[in-house]
């Protein structure tokens, strides 16, 4: 019995691609949502001896779950296990108020909104369907029906975006009084259509732009946000009434903890292994309509390796990762020494006890070359 | 054979006036190698050699030319082989003297006729291809003649590619040569002029025997070192070897000596009989000692080993090359090697390349300093990295350099020159429209880059040539590069103090460009001992982080670290920094550049 108490499940569908976009995503399709969501069904049927009793989160992620028609969306959110955190991504444009109130109605206790900026002319640069307007609709009827845990996502680092414009979003993403941000820098993927329009200028832009991210950290935390994770800001406790905000699920994730993904092109970990769905829709409803496993890439995690990945990912937080033996191992002491009394890192610990390691704040920016460079 | 039936001569002349296309030719006439086994320059044995038209390793070929015997001593044909080609000229009687009826006179034919002359040569002028179409046979020749002190009338005209001329020029040999004027009844005596190394019969001598004679299977000894050893074998080269019993005096061939290392036979060196010993040596012996040094560096350091070896087998053949092991902290482990002068340098680079696939860094190359320190002991010095920093004076090796152009570019290489902190010593007028300027200037300035800024502001027009004159004081400085306070110990340079602040400038301005930017600032800078007089910083980066990590993204993101960590690892690390190699390669090719 594995027990694993954190669930995620892909929705791929969306009315429209964006361009910058490469997640498993399927434009339209109406007519397979209710085969697809029962096929996730199906899934989850066969992976259930590997969830615990009582599963802690569950995270529905997209493409664009909200987009997914209704009745297959309230099937599938009833049917999936009751858990202390149900998170829903969801496109602005999406959030109508009978598709707030279903998803109140259905136990989802948070929902993560795509805003991604409020700029009418780089939402057109990402391709992004709602407008300024629509993000703070959305908002409003989130709260309408009693949401108190709503997340933002916005993107830095637009084509075109100037430091006003950063400005700007960020403002009107605070007067929003959302418990929880996700900022991103905007990735330009190799392939995405996005890169092909626009690479060549966001590397022209890249060094105007090298300033962002701390503009974001400072912007945020002057406004009380908790910056718990490299791209991740709650409303603290101390102003959230003792509430932690932070998103449980992905907690998850940065603490290395296993996960099971459900759904076309979902990963999961499990006591050392690493499957992922392959991609395809087709496959995917052909195997589960026989209720056999879905085509899947398997990756086997050496005890080194998850050492490695508990690194990586727990040095994304604010909170201190605690050294074990293992830990220390996948550490290059030398570079590590080299770092702390550069003021990048931090090291804390008494004799005979495991140590604690986090970034300073000056090293949580540069946490790429940081992590790089202690890696053993 | 008889003293008055052999001639012993040698060709000198400029790269590519013909040297070895006329050689071929008089191989061809004697009947010494057959039509079908003609190569063409047979002499140049090595692949290298035939690529670049140079000579590196002297040979010696017998021919028979109407009842004599003519051993013709092939020369190195380039300046850092000064001291070999002395030898060789040594052992002759006379010299053909070519020369380009396109071109005339170049600085390397100037030096070797001058070799020539000191060594009491006969000169037997010849003016090559004058079946070109724009041939001015009548100008070279008067130029030659005006050099020699001779007649226009006696200079030989030729086209060594037709054949044209090539049977006077053998009966000029006999003609005007001397004979060889040894005593072959006293105790033997026999120069060497050259050796090589092969793997199956060891080091192989080229000698000339002045006096007595040598039988197979005598006990001889080198009067200089000291090295003793039997003649396995001896003879003389057909071009292939042909063993003989004897060698008697005036006669030019090979002896087998079976011996392992190349350097304890030296060029120069004196052969006699053990047993019928020589009292006193051949004249003119010098230890040739590298004058040109820089630090040899696998690029991969797993290849150290490889390189190694490589240095060892090139050693065999080649008793002027030097090398020590050099740790870099740079660079890693390689060797400092010392050469004969830039071109040396240049041979023994390719070859370690081409020939044993290596893939090296090279440091700027540097010359041997003479330092007196505060203690008053004198150590000579061949790595900047190593030059005391409290001294109380340098030397450092001058050169005469020898510089022929046409005359309207004598204000340029006059203006390069003085750059160089050379001296001007004398001019001359060859001809009308050429001039030979003769300077002094230090070696060190002329192993960076004068030579290539010479033929881009002569644009190739100029020749040139030097030697070695001996060691002079200079206000000599060294100045590190430090990066983030640390010296980069490749990067450390010795140069005249007033050219400090420019170079130092450039380097670290260089290096900075080169260096990525890494997570605190980091400071280069040039120092002369705790004075720094240049600066620059590398900027920290303020933001190297994965954007976002999910679930489905900790595979790949993983493997990105992996690969960030894998790519400092290939990355030196100096002062806590991480600085690619190609950083230093930039740097280190600096001069190349430059002359662009």
């Amino acid at each position: 019995m594995a027990g694993v108490r954190h669930l995620y499940v892909h929705l791929p569908f969306c009315a429209h691609r964006c361009g910058y976009c490469d997640f498993v995503t399927l434009v339209g399709k109406h007519g397979r949502h209710e085969r697809y969501v029962e096929a996730v069904l199906a899934e989850l049927e066969l992976e259930r001896p590997l969830l615990a009793e009582r599963v802690e989160t569950v995270f529905l992620g997209g493409g664009t779950p909200t987009f997914t028609q209704a009745d297959a969306l309230v099937r599938l959110l009833t049917a999936l296990p009751d858990a202390a955190e149900t998170t829903v991504e969801a496109n602005p444009e999406t959030v109508t108020p009978e598709v707030a109130a279903l998803l109140r109605d259905v136990g989802v206790t948070r929902v993560s909104l795509g805003a991604q900026s409020f700029q009418p002319q780089l939402l057109d640069v990402l391709e992004r369907r709602a407008g300024p307007d629509d993000i703070r609709r959305a908002m409003h009827t989130l709260r309408d029906v009693g949401f108190d845990n709503v997340s933002l996502d916005l993107l830095y680092g637009i084509p075109g975006q100037s430091p006003s414009d950063l400005e700007r979003d960020l403002a009107e993403a605070l007067s929003l009084a959302p418990e929880h941000l996700s900022c991103y820098e905007l990735e330009a993927k190799a392939g995405t259509r996005f890169t092909h329009a626009w690479g060549a200028k966001l590397e022209r832009q890249a060094e105007a732009m090298e300033g962002y991210f701390e503009r974001v950290v400072e912007t945020l935390a002057d406004a009380g946000y908790r910056w718990y994770e490299t791209a991740n800001f709650c409303v603290s406790p101390e102003r959230a009434g003792g509430r932690d905000l932070r998103a449980r699920h992905n907690l998850g994730y940065w603490q290395a903890r296993d996960y099971v993904g459900l759904g076309i092109g979902a990963v999961s970990t499990v006591a050392g292994a690493r499957w992922r769905n392959a991609p395809s829709l087709g496959g995917y409803l052909e195997a589960l309509e026989r209720s056999a496993q879905p085509p899947r890439e398997v990756e086997a995690l050496d005890d080194e390796t998850r050492a490695r990945e508990r690194l990586m990912l727990g040095l994304r937080l604010d909170e201190p990762l605690e050294l074990d033996p293992s830990l220390e191992r996948a550490l290059d002491q030398s570079e590590l020494d080299r770092l702390c009394s550069r003021g990048l890192i931090d090291v804390a610990g008494s004799r005979g006890r495991n140590r604690f390691i986090r970034l300073t704040a000056r090293g949580r920016p540069l946490g790429g070359g940081v992590t790089a460079a202690v890696l053993a | 054979m008889d003293q008055s039936h052999i001639r012993n001569f040698s060709i000198i002349a400029h790269i590519d006036h013909g040297k070895s296309t006329l050689a071929d030719r008089v191989l061809q006439l004697t009947d010494a190698v057959a039509e079908r086994d003609m190569r063409d320059q047979l002499l140049d044995s090595m692949e290298l050699e035939r690529e670049r038209g140079i000579t590196i390793k002297a040979q010696a070929v017998r021919v028979h030319w109407k009842g004599h015997e003519l051993n013709l001593i092939d020369t190195p044909g380039h300046v850092d082989f000064t001291y070999e080609v002395s030898r060789s000229l040594q052992a002759c009687e006379g010299a053909l003297l070519v020369v380009d009826a396109a071109q005339g006179i170049e600085a390397q034919t100037l030096a070797n006729a001058y070799l020539a002359i000191e060594n009491n040569l006969e000169i037997v002028p010849v003016v090559n291809k004058i079946d070109l179409p724009q041939a001015d046979p009548d100008s070279s020749a008067a130029e030659v003649a005006e050099l020699l002190g001779g007649h226009p009338g006696d200079v030989l005209r030729i086209s060594a590619k037709t054949g044209q001329g090539v049977e006077d020029v053998l009966d000029a040999i006999v003609e005007r040569i001397p004979t060889p004027s040894g005593d072959p009844d006293a105790a033997p005596r026999a120069l060497i002029f050259d050796s090589s190394y092969d793997q199956y019969r060891g080091v192989i001598a080229f000698v000339r025997v002045v006096d007595g004679s040598f039988e197979t299977r005598e006990a001889l000894r080198t009067m200089a070192t000291g090295t003793e050893f039997e003649a396995e074998e001896l003879g003389y080269m057909s071009p292939a070897r042909v063993p003989m019993k004897a060698l008697t005096a005036g006669e030019v061939g090979y002896l087998v000596t079976g011996l392992k290392d190349v350097s304890t036979l030296r060029v120069g060196d004196t052969v006699t009989s053990r047993r019928r010993q020589a009292t006193k040596p051949l004249p003119g012996y010098k230890d040739v000692k590298p004058m040109v040094f820089a630090g040899l560096f696998p690029t991969d350091s797993d290849e150290y080993p490889a390189l190694r070896d490589a240095l060892e087998r090139l050693k065999l053949n080649d008793a002027a090359l030097f090398y020590e092991p050099e740790t870099s902290q740079a660079l890693g482990f390689g060797f400092r090697c010392g050469f004969l002068g830039l071109l040396h340098m240049e041979i023994v680079r390719e070859r370690l390349e081409r020939e044993f696939d290596l893939d090296l860094i090279v440091t700027a190359p540097n010359v041997a300093y003479r330092v007196q320190r505060r203690d008053g002991e004198t150590v000579e010095v061949h790595n900047p990295a190593e030059m005391p920093r409290e001294v109380e004076k340098v030397e450092e090796p001058y050169v005469k350099a020898a510089v022929i152009v046409p005359k309207d570019y004598v204000g340029d290489v006059m203006g390069l020159c003085t750059e160089h902190r050379g001296r001007f010593d004398h001019m001359e007028y060859l001809s009308e429209g050429r001039v030979m300027l003769s300077y002094e200037l230090p070696l060190g300035e002329i192993v960076l880059d004068f030579y290539d800024q010479l033929k881009s502001r002569t644009r190739g027009y100029a020749s040139f040539d030097y030697d070695v004159i001996g060691f002079r004081e200079g206000d000599l400085t060294r100045v590190d590069v430090l990066v983030a306070g640390e010296p980069v110990d490749a990067l450390s340079l010795v140069i005249h103090r007033d050219f400090a602040y420019d170079r130092g400038r450039l380097l670290v301005e260089r290096l900075r460009e080169e260096i990525p930017r890494q997570m605190f600032d980091i400071p280069i800078q040039a120092a002369i001992g705790a004075r720094v007089i240049a600066r620059e910083t590398v900027k920290a980066r303020r933001k190297d982080v994965l954007a976002k990590c999910y679930g489905g993204d900790i595979t790949r993101k993983r493997k990105l670290l992996e690969k960030q960590k894998k790519g400092k690892k290939r990355m030196k690390q100096v002062g806590g920094v991480e600085v690619p190699q190609e950083a230093f390669l930039a740097v280190l090719n600096l001069d190349s550049e430059k002359k662009r």
